[in-house]
């Protein structure tokens, strides 16, 4: 597969999964429970993410500068700073202690 | 919301090409896929894996993708009546589009702000992705930019503001410390997959937890 397979394939599928949404008829989708699936399925989702996005590498485990800046975007998310100074002052972080040799 | 739109683009460009993705692809996933977490994930898992990762990419994408049906379901009697109206309102179907007309009750002023919403960041989200897209090109080296962390700082301000409940925030962390977990004995992508299904069973079962306490 090519990156541009790979690409138009999910596209296609997301846009798809939009259009669905319309034809189905009135009422098949609208239980409570099915709502509920698809909006844990998200949070699932994301959890992993967030977690593979800040100790993965590969197959490997690596706690590196990238551990320090998610714990300061914690924190900066609690105090409910917009996203731009989240995700900002998060890359900060982890180029600064890279920059001082601290951490990988 | 139009700034806080333009910052998730240009990350969303940025961190696309660092993981890999020429601009062109970038904007293709923006203009066609317009989904943000989706589009996160998409390039998150190639970042971690590579092109061997894409089927996990893919299959990423989607699933975060699902929640759009259910936007889509209860936007069906707010875009317009006649059916060229739902084709084309599909592809604006969004969190925000979705909850800015639900947050009105009157017909009209639903579909207005449907209409607006979803159309104005579809042409924000485009431009700050091309933006995005050329920084993250001409930046080189990211690791040193900390963009590799910026990444795991955006996923985790998109799944925030969805851990109000106790049942939410389970299964979020369940699903961190699966994936944690699993990294080193799986293909890059696969354990994402595996901790949403792990995560949504303890979902299931904290929330009938809950119930019962709620009863006693």
């Amino acid at each position: 597969m090519t990156m541009w397979t790979a690409t138009l394939l999910a596209a296609v599928i997301c846009l798809a999964l939009k259009v669905v949404g319309y034809l189905v008829p009135a009422g098949w989708l609208e239980h409570e429970r099915s709502v509920r699936i698809a909006d844990l399925l998200t949070v699932a989702l994301l959890g992993a993410l967030v977690a593979v996005q800040t100790v993965g590498s590969g197959m490997a485990v690596v706690l590196d500068a990238r551990v320090p800046a998610v714990v300061v975007a914690g924190v900066l998310l609690r105090l409910r700073a917009p996203f731009l100074v989240v995700v900002v002052v998060a890359a900060a972080v982890a180029a600064l202690l890279r920059l001082v040799g601290w951490t990988a | 919301m139009s700034v806080a739109t333009s910052a998730y683009g240009v990350s969303f460009g940025a961190l696309a090409v660092a993981a890999g993705l020429g601009v062109w692809q970038t904007c293709v996933l923006s203009l066609l896929m317009f989904t943000g977490g989706s589009q996160f994930a998409f390039i998150g898992v190639i970042a971690s894996g590579g092109l061997a990762a894409a089927p996990s990419a893919i299959a990423s994408a989607a699933l975060l993708g699902v929640r759009n049906v259910a936007y889509a379901v209860r936007m069906n009697a707010v875009v317009g009546l006649s059916w060229w109206h739902r084709i084309a309102a599909a592809q604006f179907t969004i969190d925000e589009s979705a909850a800015v007309a639900l947050a009105h009750t009157e017909p009209r002023a639903r579909r207005i702000g449907f209409w607006v919403t979803g159309l104005g960041i579809y042409l924000g989200w485009n431009l700050a992705t091309l933006a995005g897209a050329l920084l993250g090109d001409v930046l080189g080296d990211v690791r040193a930019y900390g963009l590799d962390a910026a990444a795991a700082a955006a996923f985790l301000a998109l799944l925030w503001p969805r851990l109000r409940s106790r049942q939410a925030a389970a299964v979020g962390v369940a699903a961190a410390v699966v994936a944690g977990a699993l990294t080193p004995w799986l293909m890059p992508g696969m354990h994402v997959l595996i901790a949403a299904v792990v995560a949504i069973l303890v979902g299931r079962f904290v929330g009938v937890g809950a119930r019962e306490e709620r009863t006693s």
